[in-house]
């Protein structure tokens, strides 16, 4: 069957174990994630979560319904069903050769990425993007030698209905 | 008013209308024990295993039908559980199980005794919680047996650290539990009806097919006014035994790998199946791609998640099956009865002509026992009135096929699980239940040793259950599979050394007898039901029998072995 990238917004009781819960559904069941953010809501008792995942559209349904079961789960939403803004937050750490820095300053110039901290052999630049921009600046930086990444996984709200 | 932890659990257990806790104490139990000891109206059965408990209790839960509790202790206590827990929840039996934690402060310092089971017992649990909040004991355990026997019923597990149950509470009575995550869905759609009554008048070789949810929902009336007024003939799975009558004429026998030629080719030839309350198991189905494919499908069940999980359906509706098919029945009502069977008398012959040619069958010679005829004579004798427990492998097959349920909440098996050890605790749970039934645990040799240790339970709380069994000295069902998949290689399978049954009986104080001639078959039957007490009948029968009709695994459920 033909697979393809779901986001999934999950609102959750705050409580010790939901996780848990959560990933060993996925685990038991051989579902896949691909990425998984968490933190709480304005309501302290509520906490969001968003989770990326690869998968066809069988089991989508399955994942969806099977979340909705447990008992600590609040809503389910299919981000993907609707139009809404991904937000990914990644520091990436590159070679910065002297040869090197103008063209990086240059991509990360019209990627509208921010150089966090300057070495004399390293850059490490902030980028914040959905996951194509993360991507595309990735394969981009990529012959000049990455060192490092730290990602968080993808975060998303649903865009205001009509827009 | 102040109360302990242990006084609010069981004042709270009592509110639920429960009277019987499956128990067995240990350090982090001993405040509840003494205080369940000081209320006559709620009895504490000891068992001699903590897996006796919870299989007691879920059959206590099935023969009763309310919420089965047990009772058990931290660390190893609370870890014997997890096989009941997990059969349970393969099953859907509304259960609470209750246990002792080590005390909040010593959690998560390796203290004595202490597990993780919330984390154990997560995947094998409808939910489950710890209590670190003595405030929210009243209400956790409320909200424990409101999960356990809401929605698609389950197992919940509660896990009580020491201090919780020794402290001083405040208590007052918690509200009903009203949960925002949490709210099964009840009531089917109504378009969807309409679609389900129309499918039904377009069908000319439609089939009921009922699970364990119509027992749980307590539908089998319905399924069965369903079958009748549309002349629709009926099969269940294993877990739906006994919700359509076993001796009506339009009675297609159990489906799946050890179901009958009938049911299992009227599958394959049908073109519309009513599925009520069934999770399409691959014991059911076999090969996914070749199970009913000229078949539309309606699937009626309260959990989404059973609907497109193995099978494509056309009609698929989420709500509780009586209530689904109440609506039903009531629009089938408006309609002519002709227009609800039509053609039905040529699908009706040619499932007889099926029935004719190729009928559940064995030969009782007069030399060696068959295991067949041994159940079907105690159903004979019993007049299918016993309420029928069973282990697993051949046994529990020759249980379904030859005992015939016709009523639900009479054969009580770990259908999902599949647990040997099951069928005597789940007696002495069920005769627990109802003390004025007749309780029969249909035993292989095997299993029967893997709780054999619950005799003395039954025996000191006079719950007087029988147990046939149907000693074949070997592990019967992997021995089949041996015999026709892998060259008769025997290996790890004999079991033909194995205790004198009857002197074991008589060690725990219960009757033995053994029979070895088909002609004394009945007389033993007859004897052993009648000794009172518990009583072992060790009918010593075929070594090499297996169980037809059987589909390979893995095979089209049309594609049978038969005899
Ligand atoms: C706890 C457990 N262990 C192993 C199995 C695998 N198993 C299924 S049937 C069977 C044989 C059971 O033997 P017996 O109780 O003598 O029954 P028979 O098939 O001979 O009637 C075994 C070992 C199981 N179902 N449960
Ligand atoms: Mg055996």
């Amino acid at each position: 069957m033909e697979t393809s990238r779901y986001l999934l917004s999950i609102l959750v009781d705050n409580e010790p174990g939901v996780l848990s819960r959560i990933a060993g559904l996925f685990s038991g069941r051989g579902f896949n994630i691909d990425s998984l953010s968490v933190a709480t809501t304005d309501d302290p008792v509520v906490s969001r979560i968003t989770m990326a995942t690869t998968c066809d559209a069988q089991t989508i349904e399955q994942i969806k319904k099977q979340l909705h079961k447990l008992i600590n789960v609040i809503t389910v939403t299919d981000l993907t069903e609707k139009k809404y803004v991904e937000r990914q937050l990644a520091l990436v750490k590159i070679h910065a050769n002297p040869e090197k820095r103008a063209e990086i300053l240059r991509i990360v110039d019209i990627f509208r990425c921010r150089v966090v901290d300057v070495g004399h052999a390293h850059y490490t630049i902030e980028i914040s993007g959905d996951s194509g921009k993360h991507e595309a600046f990735l394969s981009l930086v990529k012959p000049m030698g990455i060192v490092e990444i730290a990602s968080t996984g993808a975060i998303a709200l649903a865009r205001e209905m009509g827009k | 008013m102040k109360l302990t932890g242990a006084q609010i659990l069981v004042k709270m257990i009592k509110a639920q209308g429960v009277d019987t806790i499956f128990g067995y104490p240990g350090g982090a139990t001993i405040e509840i024990h003494d205080e369940i000891v000081r209320h006559d109206d709620l009895r504490h059965i000891l068992v001699r295993h903590e897996q006796g408990a919870v299989h007691a209790a879920d059959a206590y839960s099935r023969a009763h039908q309310t919420t089965g509790v047990a009772l058990v202790t931290s660390g190893p206590g609370a870890t014997n559980t997890v096989t009941g827990l997990a059969s349970a929840h393969a099953d859907s039996i509304p259960m609470v199980v209750f246990c002792g934690q080590v005390p909040t402060g010593l959690i998560g310092n390796d203290a004595f005794q202490e597990v993780d089971i919330v984390g154990i017992t997560r995947p094998c649990t409808k939910h489950n919680y710890l209590v670190k909040d003595p405030d929210k004991l009243a209400a956790t355990i409320q909200e424990a047996f409101f999960i356990a026997r809401s929605g698609r019923p389950g197992p919940v597990l509660v896990d009580l650290p020491k201090d919780i149950i020794q402290a001083q509470i405040e208590f007052t009575m918690p509200e009903e539990p009203n949960l925002r995550s949490y709210k099964p869905n009840y009531k089917p759609n109504k378009k969807q009806i309409h679609k389900v009554v129309e499918m039904i008048k377009a069908a000319r070789r439609p089939v009921v097919f009922a699970g364990g949810g119509v027992i749980l929902s307590r539908s089998s009336e319905q399924v069965t006014r369903l079958a009748k007024m549309a002349q629709i003939p009926v099969t269940t799975s294993l877990m739906g035994l006994g919700a359509f009558p076993g001796t009506d004429s339009l009675w297609l026998g159990m489906l799946g790998m050890h179901g009958t030629f009938r049911a299992n080719m009227s599958i394959g030839h049908s073109d519309l199946i009513i599925a009520v309350g069934v999770r399409f198991d691959d014991r059911v189905t076999g090969k996914i791609s070749k199970f009913a494919p000229h078949a539309d499908i309606i699937q009626i069940d309260i959990d989404p998640t059973s609907i497109h999980k193995n099978i494509e359906v056309q009609c698929p509706i989420v709500g509780d099956c009586k209530t689904t098919l109440e609506h039903i029945l009531a629009l089938m009502e408006k309609q002519d009865a002709k227009d609800l069977a039509v053609d039905r008398d040529v699908w009706l012959a040619q499932i007889d002509q099926w029935k004719q040619t190729m009928p559940l069958k064995y030969e009782q010679k007069t030399d060696v026992i068959k295991p067949q005829f041994v159940v079907e004579k105690l159903w004979e004798i019993t007049r299918g009135q016993a309420i029928i427990t069973t282990e697993v492998g051949q046994n529990q097959m020759w249980a379904a096929q030859y005992y015939h349920f016709d009523r639900p909440n009479h054969f009580i098996t770990s259908g999902g699980l599949g647990v040997m050890g099951f069928g005597l605790p789940a007696a002495i749970g069920a005769k627990a239940a109802c003390p004025d039934r007749l309780v029969v645990d249909v035993a292989g040799d095997g299993s029967i040793q893997m709780n054999i240790q619950e005799l003395m339970t039954a025996v000191e709380n006079c719950l007087d259950v029988k147990i046939v069994i149907l000693n074949n000295r070997f592990l019967g069902m992997v021995r089949q599979w041996q015999e026709l998949f892998y060259n008769k290689a025997y290996a790890c399978t004999n079991m033909d050394k194995a205790p004198d049954f009857v002197k074991l009986a008589e060690a725990y104080g219960a009757t033995g007898y053994r029979c070895t001639d088909p002609a004394c078959v009945e007389e033993t039957l007859k004897k052993g039901l009648d000794t009172p007490g518990t009583v072992i009948m060790d009918f010593v029968v075929e070594r090499e029998e297996s169980v037809y009709p059987m589909v390979p695994a893995g095979g089209a459920i049309t594609d049978m072995l038969l005899v």
